[in-house]
């Protein structure tokens, strides 16, 4: 705790990320107006003429369709990882206990996945069982499996050299055992700063996929098809550009910064 | 004497350039001493070709229609039929038989001389068995293409088609060249006042003055015309400000046309299309074979609200499938005004107290998104649960909701102009069956008389307002933005077109 006050980078990253945490769950139970209250009266307001950030071309309210936004990309983004981080930890850590052909195999499979963009791949799934929450965060999740298959191969792959590794081998102690109890714990810690890392990266897919009109449908709004919207009210109406571009760019900067600040916090060869 | 007359002459013409200069820095717009002879406008969507006879898309009558392609009746601009290569007619007593009498001295442009056999030709292929013609069904009640002689063509109907001299104005019935006709596609041959110079594609059409123009009556300013194809509409606004484009007579965001309001340069015309923004719903399939659910919904939406926040305030409310540019047009938005109260009773007695839940399939097109967006909203004053599926338009469109009218409901705009005969077509997507609207249609074609087919237009009207096979909610403006100083192009548009005959620059 006293070494991370030292850690500018990731004091900023953390108020961010609680700051956009707050926000989410708080749209959960209140908003300033109802984000899907449409009042063309109202329409096109400036910031603080109607509403706290203004009101876009049906007159709802930027502020509150920012704050469910807020809730609604980071939830996909967050099942999105959950995903991928559960599925791609598993992989790599059997590959590591396994290693052989299974290596060459899973490794070539990632690099498959790789070389497609979610952004395609999401528009492939959302042709066969159509676009929505449930089809991005399969589409990111596919994505972020094979960032942590690669991620906890390496990384098991050194523990299982270390000497009480080599211990419980000649103990006796079964692979998966070993995996369990001495593997997996030592490897937490990259773990951690990755999810954090790749949760700055879904927001931002998801954001992309909302752009392009593959997110979430309509009335719940989300911070790409919110900016998607404000394409041509830029010149009348900038806020409508500006405040979901703005949100979109402070999330990910905040959970970066988070991720480099744990990065470096908790990598022991920093410790001095 | 000389030197001092050529000196007089220089420095008038001087002064007159400095003179010439000073208002152009008022207005903003370079000087010309003699008015522009070219002009270019632009489009949003590129024609997939430049035959009208052959596909459906109105993008290729916009560019080729009355300027390269002319037909035996065309359509003015108050949407009236008008004499064109025909130059008169007459109707025999019951209807059956119409006689052309055709114009002399009509030539296309490569060269062959239009008459009897050509228009033959003509409707011949627009109704033959292997015609793809894309308003083939209308030349379906012709029996028999005579000619008796070069300049007269009879034809004979099976039965009365009263819109017969109305739809051979359209771009499908174009007149065509026997040897051309199979390359019309690629490289348009008609008897317009522009010929077909080059087609860029992805870019521009480009078309120069035919100077063998049969119509001496009237004078084709122009000498060359460009269409270019630029569908982003913040591109067309920053072609149209750097003058990259001389017009959009149909610019693509309503949102941007205040943008415009301060230029002087541009002037900015609002007209009515024949665009018909519809949400249709089908008809056979529950709820909504109940009318009363129909008419409900109906009541749920504030037409003028949509209008406002779908498309900036522009566009007109309408209560039936017919637009004010149309003959015999009603103003039917009184039948079932909003009235959500009213809605939730009507709802509430067809046995849903408690609401509904259904799905439109919504095209891509932002006019089509943000309508689906406020009749969400609107249904879901009076408990309709309304789920917005985006359907990507044309291809599943088409597939989904025109040919296997799988859907519930679904939004688009009609383009065709004068198409409300398509509640009487069966099998047709709304899935609406109704044999007093069917007769009131047959009615129409049965007489020739304007007055009697205007009254018949009321009724069928008065039928669907009260009906509600669709939500009838705006006519889609026609928001041009041109040169000021760019004369003679529609306000208006009762058919998709482009006219370039009358254009002219100001001098």
């Amino acid at each position: 705790m006293i070494r991370a006050l030292h850690r500018p980078v990731l004091i900023i990253g953390f108020v961010i990320t609680v700051a956009l945490f707050a926000v989410a769950l708080l749209s959960l139970v209140w908003t300033p107006l109802p984000p899907a209250k449409m009042n063309i009266v109202h329409k096109l307001n400036a910031p603080l003429e109607f509403g706290l950030l203004g009101t876009d071309q049906f007159g709802r309210d930027v502020a509150s369709m920012l704050m469910v936004g807020a809730w609604n990309s980071l939830s996909t983004s967050l099942l999105a990882v959950a995903l991928g981080a559960c599925v791609g930890t598993a992989i790599g850590v059997i590959v590591a206990m396994r290693r052989g052909w299974l290596e060459v195999f899973v490794m070539r499979g990632c690099d498959i996945i790789f070389a497609v963009p979610p952004i395609l791949s999401a528009m492939m799934l959302g042709a066969f069982i159509g676009s929505g929450r449930f089809t991005a965060i399969v589409a990111i999740g596919t994505f972020m499996v094979p960032v942590f298959a690669r991620l906890t191969l390496g990384a098991a792959l050194q523990i299982w050299t270390r000497d009480y590794v080599a211990a419980a081998v000649g103990m006796g102690r079964s692979k998966s055992r070993i995996t369990l109890v001495h593997i997996l714990p030592n490897i937490s810690n990259q773990i951690i700063v990755q999810v954090t890392v790749q949760l700055g990266l879904a927001i931002l897919t998801e954001a992309g996929l909302s752009f392009l009109g593959l997110g979430m449908p309509p009335p719940n709004p989300t911070w790409g098809r919110m900016l998607a919207d404000a394409q041509t009210y830029l010149g009348q109406a900038p806020w409508l550009a500006l405040m979901p571009g703005l949100a979109i760019a402070f999330a990910v900067l905040g959970l970066n910064m988070l991720g480099d600040g744990l990065r470096d916090l908790l990598d022991p060869r920093n410790d001095g | 004497m000389k030197g001092m007359f050529a000196l007089g002459m220089m420095s008038r013409r001087g002064l007159m350039a400095l003179a010439l200069a000073g208002t152009a820095v008022f207005a903003g717009a370079p000087a010309f001493a003699t008015p522009k002879t070219a002009i270019t406008i632009g489009m949003a969507i590129e024609p997939t070709g430049l035959d009208p006879t052959v596909a459906a898309p109105v993008a290729i009558g916009q560019v080729t229609w009355q300027n390269i392609f002319e037909g035996l009746t065309t359509i003015d601009k108050d949407g009236k039929v008008q004499p064109q290569l025909a130059e008169s007619w007459e109707i025999s007593e019951d209807g059956k038989t119409y006689t052309f009498k055709l114009r002399q001295g009509v030539t296309f442009h490569n060269g062959v001389p239009f008459d009897s056999s050509v228009a033959k030709f003509s409707i011949d292929r627009a109704r033959g068995a292997d015609s793809v013609n894309p308003q083939k069904r209308y030349f379906a009640s012709i029996e028999a293409v005579e000619t008796p002689d070069p300049s007269t063509l009879v034809l004979k109907l099976s039965e009365p088609a009263g819109s017969l001299l109305y739809w051979l104005g359209w771009p499908a019935s174009s007149m065509v060249e026997p040897k051309s006709a199979v390359d019309n596609k690629t490289t348009p041959i008609g008897t317009g006042p522009f010929k077909f110079v080059s087609w860029a594609k992805g870019s521009k059409v480009d078309l120069t003055k035919n100077a063998d123009y049969w119509n001496k009556s009237v004078s084709v300013k122009l000498d060359s015309a460009a269409f270019r194809f630029i569908g982003d509409p913040q591109a067309q606004a920053a072609a149209l400000r750097a003058g990259d484009v001389d017009a959009f007579p149909e610019f693509g965001a309503p949102e941007l046309v205040k943008s415009f309001e301060g230029d002087k340069r541009l002037a900015t015309v609002i007209g009515n299309t024949e665009l018909k923004v519809v949400a249709g719903m089908n008809n056979s399939r529950k709820p909504f074979d109940d009318k009363r659910v129909r008419q409900a919904l109906m009541m749920a939406v504030d037409r003028a609200t949509v209008v406002e926040g779908a498309w900036s305030g522009y566009g007109t409310p309408i209560g039936s499938h017919y637009t004010p540019n149309d003959r015999g047009y009603k103003d039917l938005t009184g039948v079932y005004p909003y009235d959500p109260e009213k809605a939730k009773a009507l709802l509430a007695e067809a046995g849903y107290a408690n609401g509904l839940t259904f799905t439109i399939k919504a095209p891509q097109m932002a006019y089509a998104q943000r309508t689906s967006q406020v009749l969400q909203a609107m249904l879901a004053e009076i408990g309709v649960t309304m789920n917005i599926e985006t359907t990507e338009f044309p291809a599943k469109w088409v597939a989904d909701v025109l040919k296997a009218a799988d859907y519930d409901m679904t939004i688009v705009a009609h383009a065709e102009p004068m198409d409300i005969d398509i509640y009487a077509r069966d099998p047709y997507y709304f899935n609406y069956k109704n044999p007093a609207f069917n007769d009131v249609l047959k009615a129409i074609e049965a007489t020739a008389d304007p007055a009697e087919q205007e009254r018949l237009y009321g009724e069928a009207q008065e039928i669907l307002a009260n009906d509600v096979p669709a939500l009838f909610l705006f006519v889609m403006p026609k928001l041009g933005i041109w040169d000021a100083k760019v004369k003679g192009l529609w306000e208006n548009e009762p058919i998709p077109s482009n006219v370039l005959t009358e254009v002219h620059w100001e001098e």
